[in-house]
């Protein structure tokens, strides 16, 4: 069984084709990217795994199940967790609150045993709390568990969302541009963090990113999208000289040289 | 014990007024005030999950209000005294005594379940298109009960009076007033321990990034049911105790008007701050009743202190900060929540 399974993934914003006949099987403990120029529709093919749309045709199944129709947050309680794009924390919460809240599928308790403090809420709560001190401790973030997220740097703040996707202890994790407006000592940051949280938690991570760098360094299996359609994939140094790939970034070969 | 101390206090203050208004040190007026300013806590606290903690703009409270108010009025009505709707009473008159918290739980319920009115439509659509579902809300019920002519209508519903006099004729208290500060006590508790627990933050999540909070496993359905809920409940249970303070409602009380006085007291407090509804409930039934000897004019200078204290302080009295985050000495006797489960060394 595959950790994730996605067939002929097709969606249409109205008349606008965003993926088309997108094809991945992941088996685990892969570490692939996938690349493509603006608007190519890459976190369209992330809102689509992570349930946020409905596709308008294809299957996903992430472990074995077919999570087509599951709303996000059931989703994610299978075990696959998301960053955005433009960090979206919950800003009036301490981020040791985030990393909390992120483990609300597992809580494992309702609002009675909440009102009743039962011994079952006490012990998920502390659980919970154990859960965020850990990831905090290991991302080295300690520090900050009682800051608000937007009082952070920019770095920082990435490397709390990645915590919060690591508090929901997923088997998968996309990661949609971390690198995106990072400057280049935080990058390189960023780049240990991404390879050390694979290995640390046994991760299989996908990401989406423009930032060659990080690809070339991090991805060991690269596809890359262009108004939707697969064009190219392949290891990072196959898909860097691949003909298809270099026109849909630089545009046309020969114009590229005028 | 620290633990203990504001329930303590609380019980003290409570008895202390109950055999003020039993020995009848303080005169009728002050009892109703007394009365009153519970019943505004109720309100503004409950409101304040949904408008603060969940950060949703709910324009409507007064409809639940008027749902409780009326099931537990007409339940009472109809078991406990003989009136010409409902004829002799179905149950005996003196067990009103117990049965009067059983009633006040059905209309709290009922108006729980009018909340689903607004939580439902709550999934599709937030902000100013939810506020104008809840404004529609509030009119539903109170239309409605203005239509039923069995129990009177526009022109109100009565006899709540002789409920009352029933349980005083049992033991000789003022069995509202106490009710009344049990319903307080029970709000603050319960929405304290749902908003300082993961479980409850979940709502939080909601208001900071709706669309965040679903991808990242909280299910914003559930969560905005549970405060919806919740909410209206109360609201609902302040009703049915609001009904037996006169022993008259109608459905003119239950309006628009109301709902604003309700949230003018959720935003005078602080969004998103428990101490601060208790409190700007409190201090705004005390000014509405200072300012009643200057008659209408009551009515310019409120709202005029209004619009100072939005110009100058536009985040409410505390903002979304706790009494024990401007005064820390409080944390002492009473903590709402930790802050983070770690000691940071500054």
């Amino acid at each position: 069984m595959s950790l994730l399974e996605i067939r002929n993934l097709t969606h249409f914003f109205g008349g606008l084709r965003a993926v088309y006949d997108f094809n991945l099987t992941l088996d685990g403990g892969e570490l692939l990217g996938l690349i493509g120029p603006n608007g190519a529709g890459k976190t369209t093919v992330f809102n689509l795994a992570s349930g946020f749309y409905r596709p308008t045709e294809g299957d996903i199944a992430f472990q074995g199940k077919d999570i087509i129709g599951l709303r996000p947050h059931a989703v994610t309680a299978l075990g696959m967790a998301r960053t955005f794009q433009n960090i979206r924390m919950w800003n009036t919460l301490t981020v040791f609150d985030n990393l909390c809240i992120s483990q609300h599928h597992s809580l494992g308790y309702g609002v009675m045993n909440v009102l009743l403090q039962t011994r079952g809420y006490r012990e998920n709560e502390r659980r919970v709390r154990r859960t965020a001190e850990e990831i905090l401790e290991v991302l080295g973030l300690r520090h900050y568990a009682d800051e608000y997220p937007k009082n952070l740097p920019y770095g920082l703040q990435r490397r709390v969302e990645i915590g919060r996707a690591l508090a929901i202890r997923p088997r998968l994790l996309l990661l949609d541009e971390p690198a995106a407006g990072m400057n280049p000592g935080e990058v390189d940051q960023l780049i240990g963090l991404i390879r050390w949280i694979r290995k640390e938690f046994k991760l299989t991570i996908w990401l989406i990113e423009h930032h060659m760098r990080v690809v070339m360094n991090v991805c060991e299996w690269i596809k890359v999208l262009d108004f939707g359609e697969t064009i190219a994939e392949g290891a990072p140094a196959d898909v860097q000289r691949n003909p298809r790939v270099i026109q849909a970034y630089l545009g046309d070969e020969e114009t590229a040289h005028d | 014990m620290r633990r203990f101390t504001p329930l303590v206090a609380y019980v003290v203050l409570c008895s202390l007024s109950v055999a003020a208004a039993k020995g009848s040190w303080i005169n009728a007026y002050i009892q109703l005030i007394i009365m009153f300013i519970g019943i505004n806590i109720v309100l503004s606290s409950s409101l304040n999950l949904v408008n603060g903690y969940m950060g949703e703009f709910s324009v409507g409270h007064a409809g639940f209000m008027a749902v409780g108010a009326y099931i537990t009025s007409i339940l009472n009505v109809w078991l406990f005294t003989s009136s010409s709707i409902f004829g002799a009473p179905a149950l005996s008159p003196s067990s009103a005594i117990f049965l009067f918290p059983v009633t006040l739980l059905i209309g709290g319920m009922g108006a729980a379940l009018a909340g689903l009115l607004v939580a439902i439509p709550s999934f599709r659509t937030r902000g100013d298109y939810l506020a104008i579902i809840t404004l529609a809300v509030n009119y539903i019920v109170k239309s409605s009960i203005e239509n039923i002519q069995v129990i009177g209508g526009a022109r109100g519903f009565m006899g709540m009076r002789n409920v009352v006099n029933s349980m005083q004729d049992v033991v000789n208290l003022p069995w509202i007033m106490i009710w009344i500060f049990v319903a307080v006590g029970l709000t603050v508790w319960v929405i304290h321990r749902f908003v300082n627990s993961t479980y409850g933050k979940g709502i939080v999540a909601i208001r900071d990034d709706e669309i965040a909070a679903e991808i990242m496993s909280v299910d914003t359905r559930r969560m905005k049911m549970i405060a919806f809920m919740l909410s209206s409940g109360m609201a609902g249970v302040a009703g049915g105790l609001f009904a037996h303070i006169l022993g008259y409602i109608n459905p003119g009380t239950f309006t628009i008007m109301k709902s604003t006085e309700i949230m003018v007291m959720v935003y005078l407090g602080g969004m998103g701050s428990l101490s601060g509804s208790v409190l700007s409930a409190i201090g705004f039934t005390l000014i509405l009743e200072m300012f009643r000897p200057l008659q209408v004019a009551k009515w310019v200078v409120i709202p005029l202190l209004l619009i100072l204290l939005m110009l100058f302080r536009t985040e409410g009295l505390l903002g979304n900060r706790e009494l024990s985050d401007v005064f820390p000495r409080l944390r002492r006797i009473y903590s709402p929540g930790q802050k983070a489960g770690i000691n940071v060394p500054s």
